[in-house]
């Protein structure tokens, strides 16, 4: 276990932005369809376990309004995005996340 | 069962008693100890913003208790935290069963990588399948 909960830094999780993770599927047609590139962050580090606490971490997973980001954007896979929800919502729990922000 | 269970407890100290924490801290241990639990840690993660407001406070201390027991210590345990008005908060999550997961898992990637360089391997075809032990997993 961590001891700086706060101070871990893993690599990874949503980057916030909605570019640069693209690439054009086809040359030709100036790139009519996009494709996001799924990876699941946490495979990559193999992360068995997403500890509550970790607050640095999954913020990243957390955009503006409060909401869990969904799997389909952030690449997760159904393991690890059901670990990262289960973290999310305790953490929620004890104030370390917001449950809305507007 | 017979193995110990592993908890973890977190809870928010009203940050205008902050100098009660060491004392809170302590005699919540001892209510553990006396149910017949052990506290493996203690630790005061500091104070920090609460991401929303609980009876009107905006941040608090933030302890972490980790106990382990047979489950009867975090029910005396939360009985006694509940009426404490010192604490804003408090969450008991059990994480033997996930720490076990992850270690399996773990052990699992490990013998994978220790196998990868498989003896008698075809260089291209990859390695021979072992279907007795695929089946046994």
């Amino acid at each position: 276990m961590a001891t700086n909960y706060e101070d871990r830094q893993r690599g990874g999780g949503y980057d916030g932005d909605d570019d640069g993770d693209r690439r054009p599927m086809g040359g030709r047609g100036g790139g009519r369809r996009m494709h996001r590139r799924r990876v699941c962050r946490f495979c990559i580090d193999k992360v068995d376990l997403i500890d509550f606490k970790d607050v640095r971490l999954l913020q990243n997973y957390l955009p503006e309004r409060g909401k869990i980001l969904p799997r389909r954007i952030s690449g997760n896979c159904a393991t690890h995005q059901r670990m990262l929800a289960e973290a999310i919502k305790r953490a929620r729990n004890i104030a370390l996340l917001p449950y809305t922000t507007d | 069962m017979d193995t110990k269970r592993q908890y973890e407890v977190v809870f928010i100290v009203d940050p205008t008693a902050d100098d009660e924490v060491p004392k809170l801290t302590e005699s919540f241990s001892q209510i553990v100890i006396d149910q017949g639990g052990t506290v493996t840690k203690a630790e005061t993660m500091g104070k920090r913003q609460l991401a929303y407001e609980i009876l009107h406070h905006k941040d608090g201390t933030f302890v972490l208790l980790e106990i382990e027991g047979s489950g009867r210590e975090i029910a005396e345990l939360e009985r006694r935290v509940r009426e404490n008005d010192r604490v804003l908060r408090f969450i008991t999550v059990r994480v033997d069963e996930d720490r076990r997961r992850a270690e399996k898992l773990k052990e699992r990637r490990a013998r994978k990588v220790a196998k990868k360089p498989a003896p008698g391997a075809h260089p291209r075809r990859g390695p021979a399948m072992d279907f007795a032990e695929a089946a046994g997993e």
